[in-house]
């Protein structure tokens, strides 16, 4: 019976042991959040004395809700992971491939029966802060909620009344195909009650209005992290990195902390508001994929104020260094006999379907938006987005003169896609990639056609 | 927008918005239909013309980003010494088939031998592989390049 | 010498017209068809015959009016070098004027109606030219022999001068268009030996290359006119498919667009520029109702034409007892599919009209000019005789401006606007609206027996072009595009039968594409006869060799190219040589391909080898020139050329899907003319058909792998790596 009783208490002893690493395990994990990097105090937004961070700026402060709604709606870049290609606006039906399955975004418009038509005020909030559907499931954070958790109620109720304005479509997406146990909704409960802190936005008072604002921008609506970020082994946010760069969706987000050498430390302010409001800065490269998109369609409309608040705030992180980083600004030679000699393959692509508007140099004839050198996909000895690119396109509607590029993925093989990024890579950037067509493949992989 | 450019030597005044693409206005403003509408998308090189000197697409190059730089088309191209002998190097090795590619192939040539008065096979590839011909004269393309680059020598 | 084209009034271009405009005439016309109008000579009106086809002047000039239209393939200047040479002229002399739509006069023989396609041109119009021009020839020689009373036997003709030998007397052509005219026209008149030829078989210098490398060509998209505004257009991108609703507010309020035009199938937006009629349809929202074909896709189109496959066709040639020979021991059965293809002219479709209720005038380049004013006239519901083509050079045909569709929409659109019009198709309109070159199926079975090949059975199974194009050439249900080059196969088998499966493809509108039927079928024959000669354990060009005993052309020119190809010789660790042979347009061709294989499948072209017999080549430099662009346009639909369908829509757009060869890829093109005095073949053509089949087999001689489909499929090729 001793002995028995000794082990039932070594036992407990364990299981509390275990508790106690475990929920310190998860409390690590779940680290810092995304403001804590300030180390200063917060307080509530009715404490914080400099004015408002939040809700639209100052001159829109008397525009109707709608169009409030509106701008907010545009900052939290909806429209762009609920709208489907080639389909309806806002009506769902995105696909997020992911190495276990496929995820499709709902539909937010107000049609009663397949939209969020009957989304009450309340159940409108819990889906936005907690990540809680209308019927009590659980939303998948791809839904960014716990950044929408940052956005106050009455803005989040702004962009619930312009999503109501919209036209209903009747639009029902496909079905997920998550494998176990990624197909288990009531195991996100699980993750919000560890990952999602769902608190309101809390101003930093020993910090400027603007810093602020931007905080409130950068976070809780354009939610930046989301991309930039490092996750952790909980497919949460590691804040200990924050905006370090992260892979995401078989594309690579560039390092945005102001690390001089492999992050925006050696953009200026203007460069920095430039590229988000235009797609680009001079030297510095074009936005594509998910950040040309959140250019066209959330970046460029918002006002010259609230972007220069963003880059206040984002030139405030501390800096983080993506370790396989170089930057290289100067253009390649302009005989295409210089530079990089190997790689026949490579260069017979390029010099057939990319020379006329990329240039031998890099330094585009045709637009600054197709001028490589300096970017930092060109740099990225990974090539993850240039064979993105190559394969993709790049779509900009923003600004007026803004080029696109039409996508090649269809007809160059995956060693050709490899062999042409391995070239301008190395033509054009620090250090060239080594991409081989299976690596291609994988890439291709990640993405919706 | 009112715009004046010099092309083909001329000041050329007209309006359009600086978003048109220069070759929508030579070709529908001003009517200087040589340089031919090919693709849209900077992949088939018909369009091509010289500004300041270099060959540009110009169905892709907004005419707002011009300023006042230079445009040379295939209408004026004759004029230079190394746009006439790229020219007669067409006619004396009979290049052209249905011809409508052609203008862009000889911009483009002329460009490479003003920068590369001496090409090689691969200075051709990397100045040519942007035009393409749908008829197939790549084979007499090269050659006259060779024969010009000649000619232009002695 | 000048082509005149009816241009537009802003051109720099002399019209024809002036010069011409006083005096006398001598006109001919060709004798080519039953309608055959009288000689005309209308001197009171000073004015020309309007049904002439060669007209002489006092100016010495001679006019002939050119039924075929010029797209590149050098046509005007080998027609007009036929007409020289018989009559004596100086090649300078000839202006050649873009005939008007009237098929009475100018149609084909070939088709017997007026269209430039299949590699006819010089083999319709090469006896009844050369008749015509030495008939010309003899009454200038009698009027002169009247005029200094002489034996026309005494008198010759030169450079467009008739010389009276003994005197050394001349008069000019043009001081004998009087007399000569009021002669009648002989007939029988000898013709030329050819070795008396002085103009043909000499590589003279194309009539139409120097406008075309200082930009005053004018093509069809080059029409220019006060009032002109421009146009682009949008038509349901699923085929079949009809507009269900627009709305055109954003696109209103853009700056220069002035209309929009909606018709049940198309969105057009009319604009002061073409490219803000292209922002205007960017700017569109447009609903389709998108039909029956919404859901279609290439795997639904194979599966119905392998289904369709399998049952017997109709016999098109059958030659002592397949089905019993074949039954007599071990067989062997490929099948080879063939996709569609996009005809991509550089010239992008477009046609510019002006549609009024009392005219339409269309300015558009056409291989096919009556059936062009047929259909302007049925759109705009106006009698033939008020409707205009202005004929234009052709920035490219391949066949697909042997269709009419562009000018049927263009007339439509314009019947909406006031004023002139120039509707241009955006590069993706042009690729997702064309009317493709047919997918086809071909199934094989033969026996060997040794070395020989004693009974071959051999399935077309794809869509008749012909039986929509031109219904009645379709006899018996065989359609002799579908089954040419193999019908009349120059193999000589014991036992052999073609057999012809119509099957049309859902939704995909289908139509000719340079090189035609025998693309397919010489493709499926030489691939399965280096098939064939692998399991005979022989050599591919002594297999085929053994079996061409009665068509000695083909085997001479095989022996040549094997000759001048190398053949034999080793070659470098994954590469290859592959022949073909072919009987296409009266031209025999053999061509050897030599072709590297990396280890990515990546195809590289080292060489081509090409021993051609087409008959007397009037302009040789022509012909070599018409080889290498064949070539290349075959070998580009080998390694690239596939349209597919998604949803009903195809998937390929603008050049950079829809890819094609560039000048770095191109190897080097050796061509051997053999010199021949048998009457012309065709070349235009036969040039595209060689190079697939070949490169296919060098493929096959480098890695083993047996590709029975085009586009050649490099990650096929990289897959089965057996061979590394």
């Amino acid at each position: 019976m001793v002995v028995r009783a000794g082990i039932v208490r070594v036992f407990i002893g364990a299981v509390i042991v275990g508790a106690i690493v475990a929920l310190g395990a998860v409390w690590y994990v779940r680290g810092p959040d995304p403001l804590a990097f300030t180390g200063g105090k917060s307080v509530a937004l009715a404490d914080y004395k400099d004015g408002d961070p939040t809700g639209v700026p100052t001159s829109m402060r008397q525009a109707s809700l709608l169009e409030r709604g509106r701008y907010l709606t545009e900052a939290a870049d909806c429209g762009v992971c609920h709208t489907a290609p080639g389909g309806k606006e806002y009506a769902g039906g995105f696909a997020f491939k992911m190495p276990f399955g496929t995820m499709y975004s709902t539909n937010i418009t107000p049609d009663k029966e397949t939209g969020i038509g009957k989304y009450t005020d309340q159940e409108f909030l819990d889906a936005m802060h907690r990540g809680i559907r209308r019927d009590g499931a659980r939303l998948y954070p791809a839904m960014p909620y716990t950044s929408y958790a940052y956005i106050t109620d009455a803005d989040a109720l702004a962009i619930k009344a312009y999503l109501f304005s919209l036209a209903s479509v009747r639009a029902v997406p496909p079905e997920n195909t998550l494998m176990f146990p990624f197909n288990q909704r009531w195991a996100m409960a699980f993750w919000s009650l560890v990952f999602n802190r769902d608190t309101r936005f809390r101003p930093d008072p020993s910090q400027s209005l603007k810093w602020n604002r931007g905080a409130y921008l950068a976070e809780a609506l354009a939610h930046c992290g989301e991309c930039h970020t490092p996750r952790n082994i909980g497919f949460a946010l590691n804040n200990r990195e924050k905006f370090a760069g992260a892979p995401v969706g078989g594309w690579r987000a560039f390092n945005i902390s102001p690390d001089k050498a492999t992050g925006l430390g050696g953009w200026s302010d203007e460069d920095i508001a430039s590229y988000l409001s235009l797609g680009h800065a001079p030297g510095h490269g074009t936005a594509s994929g998910a950040m040309g998109e959140a250019v066209d369609h959330s970046f460029s409309k918002m006002t010259q104020a609230d972007i220069e608040a963003m880059v206040a705030f984002v030139r405030s992180v501390p800096p983080s260094t993506t370790p396989d980083f170089a930057l290289r600004s100067a253009p390649a030679p302009a005989s295409h006999k210089d530079g990089v000699a190997a790689n026949l393959l490579g260069k017979k692509i390029f010099e057939g379907a990319c020379a006329s508007c990329h240039g031998w140099t890099g330094e585009s004839a045709v637009s600054p938006f197709a001028t490589l050198t300096g970017s930092a996909a060109i740099n990225d000895p990974s090539a993850t987005n240039v064979a993105q690119i190559v394969i993709g396109g790049t779509r900009r509607l923003t600004p007026a003169r803004a080029l696109s590029m039409p996508s090649f993925g269809h007809v160059l093989s995956d060693d050709e896609i490899a062999a042409v990024s391995n070239y301008v890579t190395a033509r054009f950037g620090a250090k060239g990639s080594s991409l081989t067509a299976r690596d291609v493949a994988n890439m291709r992989a990640q993405v919706s056609d | 927008m009112a715009t004046t450019l010099t092309i083909n030597g001329q000041e050329r005044s007209f309006d359009a918005p600086p978003e048109m693409p220069l070759l929508w206005v030579l070709r529908d403003i001003l009517g200087l239909t040589g340089t031919k509408f090919g693709c849209g998308m900077a992949q088939c090189g018909a369009c091509t013309v010289h500004v300041d000197g270099k060959p540009v697409r110009s169905c892709v190059l907004p005419v707002g980003n011009l300023q006042s730089r230079t445009i040379t088309t295939i209408e004026g191209i004759g004029a230079t010494p190394v746009g006439a002998g790229v020219q007669k190097a067409w006619l004396d090795l009979e290049v052209v088939q249905c011809g409508y590619c052609q203008s862009g192939q000889i911009m483009s040539a002329a460009a490479l031998l003003a920068s590369t008065p001496d090409p090689d096979d691969s200075d051709i590839d990397a100045a040519m592989a942007g035009n393409i011909c749908r008829c197939g004269t790549y084979v007499r393309i090269r050659a006259a390049i060779k024969q010009a680059a000649a000619t232009q020598k002695s | 010498m000048t082509i005149t084209a009816e241009v537009p009034e802003i051109s720099r271009r002399r019209i024809l017209g002036g010069a011409l405009a006083t005096g006398l005439v001598l006109a001919f016309h060709l004798p080519l068809g039953a309608a055959r109008p009288p000689q005309t000579k209308d001197p009171a009106a000073g004015k020309f015959a309007p049904n002439a086809y060669i007209r002489i002047d006092e100016s010495d000039q001679i006019t002939l009016i050119m039924p075929q239209v010029e797209m590149g393939q050098g046509i005007y200047t080998g027609v007009a070098t036929i007409l020289a040479e018989e009559l004596d002229a100086d090649l300078t002399q000839v202006v050649l004027q873009h005939a008007p739509p009237e098929e009475k006069l100018y149609a084909n023989p070939s088709f017997g109606i007026q269209a430039t396609g299949g590699s006819t041109s010089v083999r319709a119009f090469w006896t009844p030219l050369r008749k015509a021009g030495a008939a010309a020839r003899a009454m200038l020689i009698k009027a002169a022999a009247d005029q200094w009373q002489v034996a026309p036997a005494s008198c010759s003709a030169a450079l467009g001068t008739v010389l009276h030998i003994e005197s050394g007397r001349r008069l000019r052509y043009g001081e004998l268009v009087d007399p000569a005219s009021k002669l009648s026209a002989p007939s029988d008149i000898p013709l030329k030996d050819p070795k008396n030829f002085v103009l043909i078989g000499k590589p003279l210098k194309r009539l139409d290359t120097p406008d075309k490398v200082n930009g005053k060509v004018i093509y069809g998209i080059d029409a220019m006119m006060p009032g002109l505004k421009f146009a682009t257009l949008a038509q349901c991108p699923v085929f079949g498919g009809k507009v269900a609703d627009v709305e055109d507010h954003a696109a209103m309020q853009i700056p220069g667009v002035r209309q929009i035009v909606v018709l049940d199938d198309l969105v057009a937006v009319i604009a002061d520029d073409t490219w803000t009629a292209k922002r205007g349809l960017e700017a569109l929202k447009i609903t389709w109702n998108e039909g029956k074909n919404a859901n279609v896709s290439s795997k639904d189109i194979w599966d119905h034409l392998r289904a369709a496959s399998e049952i017997e066709g109709v016999v098109a040639k059958s030659v002592g007892d397949v089905a019993d020979a074949l039954h007599l021991g071990e067989t062997y059965e490929a099948s080879y599919e063939m996709p569609f293809l996009a005809h991509a002219t550089m010239e992008p479709l477009n046609c510019t009209v002006h549609v009024t209720p009392s005219f339409c005038n269309v300015w558009v380049g056409t291989q096919i000019i009556a059936r062009a004013q047929s259909v302007a006239a049925r759109a705009a519901g106006l009698p033939e005789d008020k409707v205009t083509i202005h004929q234009h050079l052709l920035g490219g045909g391949f066949g697909r401006r042997l269709e009419v569709d562009m000018i049927a929409t263009a007339v439509r659109i314009g019947s909406k606007v006031d004023g002139p019009v120039k509707i241009t198709w955006m590069r993706e309109e042009d690729i997702q609206h064309d009317i493709y070159r047919p997918v086809y199926r071909d199934t094989i079975s033969a026996r060997l027996s040794g070395d020989k090949v004693i009974a071959f059975k051999y399935r077309v199974a794809g869509s008749s072009v012909i039986a929509r194009w031109l219904p009645p050439a379709v006899q018996q249900g065989i359609d002799n595009d579908a089954v040419d080059s193999a019908a009349d196969t120059p193999y000589d088998i014991p036992n052999f039968q073609v057999e012809y499966v119509r099957v049309e493809p859902p939704a995909v509108p289908t139509g000719f594409w340079r090189g035609v039927g025998p693309n397919n079928n010489v493709f499926a024959i030489e691939s399965f006869m280096d098939e064939l000669a692998r399991k005979a354990n022989k050599d591919p060009i002594a297999f085929r060799r053994d079996m061409l005993g009665k068509t000695p052309r083909i085997q001479h020119v095989l022996d040549l190219v094997a000759e001048k190809s190398n053949w034999g010789q080793p070659l470098p660790r994954r590469v290859g040589r592959g022949v073909s042979v072919q009987p296409t347009f009266n031209t025999s061709i053999a061509t050897v391909v030599e072709a590297e294989v990396d280890s990515g499948g990546d195809v590289y072209i080292r060489q081509v080898t090409l021993a051609v017999d087409c008959g007397l080549a009037i302009n040789p430099d022509t012909v070599v020139a018409q080889i290498e662009g064949g070539m290349i346009f075959g070998l580009t639909a080998a390694l690239y050329g596939e349209i597919t369908l998604e949803k009903g829509r195809v998937q390929q757009s603008n050049f950079h899907d829809y890819r094609v060869l560039r000048i770095d890829q191109i190897p080097k093109i050796d061509i051997h003319l053999v010199k021949s005095g048998e009457a012309p073949g065709g070349i235009g053509e036969a040039s595209v058909i060689g190079g697939p089949p070949a490169l296919r087999n060098a493929i096959y001689a480098a890695t083993g792998v047996a590709l029975r489909r085009l586009p050649i499929d490099r990650g096929l090729i990289a897959e089965k790596k057996s061979w590394l």
